[in-house]
């Protein structure tokens, strides 16, 4: 964590090394995409897309869930009406993910910076942009979507080609590389924290909770990570206030 | 097929683009309401949190793997290891547990 707090934005040289460090970070990511989007592959396959389709949807949509959720309509010939709805209850998530982003903002950043930053919203490039501190640096999050982006259409269109080619334990192993990066963004902060580390724990027991029980479990994996994540943030916001008055100048 | 592949993937493509940007590009102001700057503060630890478990158990050919890969994480984590090595230490438990577990 050491290297994402060097952080010295506004000259042309900070943008560089924010740049530079956002392609460093977006290494890991772009591994993880990797073995990920090899199995969505696959997925698109069965759907009937084409390298090349599979290829444009991952380069465009970047969303695990929500591309997977966008094949099975696209399997069942349904109509677009259907698509415009699945696609907005997987995704709906990324929104919260650009309201916190929006609060980080410089109020300098111009207009464009907006909507091109908004377009890597995904839950990784997300996590490593808010994980530094002070305002978000549009450059960083182009690096690491500049590395990862990439590989996320790529692995895709591979699945693809290839879905039987890559042994099933390297794709195994590659799969975990998102996780071992989301856990290398929650553990730091909580070592110093007991608030943080309790609300650790809350989060896996109720997930796999939520995973288990009766009526959550039939819900998608994205409506499940909406719901706990606006009930638990709310819960923990109300019981332990925090002030942001350090943050962000 | 009377839908077209293509229009299905405009779709999906501007529905997510629309989500994705329109926080972000709205608003503008800061909010200094003190729940909700409490809640967005809690709102990445709490999606990653919520996303790596039990998912990390389902991702990998076997649940001991995932597992162990979950604790291998953990603790490097906890002992400062980059976002990289993180990952990679992830990886590497996967493989070499599921080698054990799965002998070729």
């Amino acid at each position: 964590m050491k290297s994402l707090s060097s952080i010295e934005s506004g000259s042309r040289s900070g943008k560089f090394s924010a740049f530079k460090n956002g392609m460093r970070d977006g290494i890991p990511i772009g591994l993880g995409y990797l073995g990920v989007s090899f199995s969505l592959g696959i997925a698109a396959k069965n759907a009937g897309l084409t390298a090349f389709q599979g290829f444009l949807t991952s380069a465009l949509v970047k969303a695990s869930a929500g591309q997977y959720a966008g094949f099975i309509v696209m399997a069942a010939s349904a109509p677009y009406v259907e698509m415009i709805i699945v696609t907005f209850i997987a995704n709906i998530r990324y929104s919260l993910m650009s309201f916190a982003m929006s609060q980080r903002m410089n109020p300098d950043t111009p207009w464009y910076h907006r909507l091109l930053m908004g377009d890597y919203i995904t839950d990784e490039i997300f996590a490593i942009s808010i994980a530094r501190p002070g305002y978000l640096d549009p450059f960083y999050t182009y690096g690491a979507a500049l590395v990862a982006i990439p590989s996320w259409a790529i692995g895709t269109a591979l699945g693809i080609i290839a879905g039987n080619i890559l042994p099933m334990r390297a794709v195994s192993a590659l799969s975990v590389a998102l996780y071992g990066m989301f856990l290398a963004i929650i553990i730091p902060p909580a070592r110093d924290s007991k608030v943080l580390t309790g609300l650790i724990l809350v989060c896996f027991a109720s997930s796999f909770a939520s995973s288990v029980l009766p009526w959550l479990s039939t819900l998608s994996e994205g409506s499940r990570t909406i719901i706990l994540t606006i009930s638990i943030s709310s819960i923990v916001a109300v019981l332990f206030p925090r002030n942001w008055e350090g943050e962000g100048t | 097929m009377t839908q077209n592949t293509y229009i299905y993937i405009l779709i999906m493509a501007l529905v997510t683009y629309a989500i994705r940007v329109l926080p972000l590009t709205l608003i503008k102001k800061r909010i200094n309401n003190q729940f909700i700057q409490s809640f967005l503060y809690y709102v990445p630890s709490v999606t990653l949190a919520v996303m790596t478990f039990p998912a990390i158990i389902h991702a990998t050919q076997s649940s001991i793997s995932g597992l162990l890969a979950l604790l291998t994480g953990v603790i490097a984590a906890w002992l400062g290891a980059s976002l990289f090595s993180v990952s990679l230490a992830c990886c590497a438990m996967v493989f070499i547990s599921e080698l054990l577990l799965f002998p070729l």
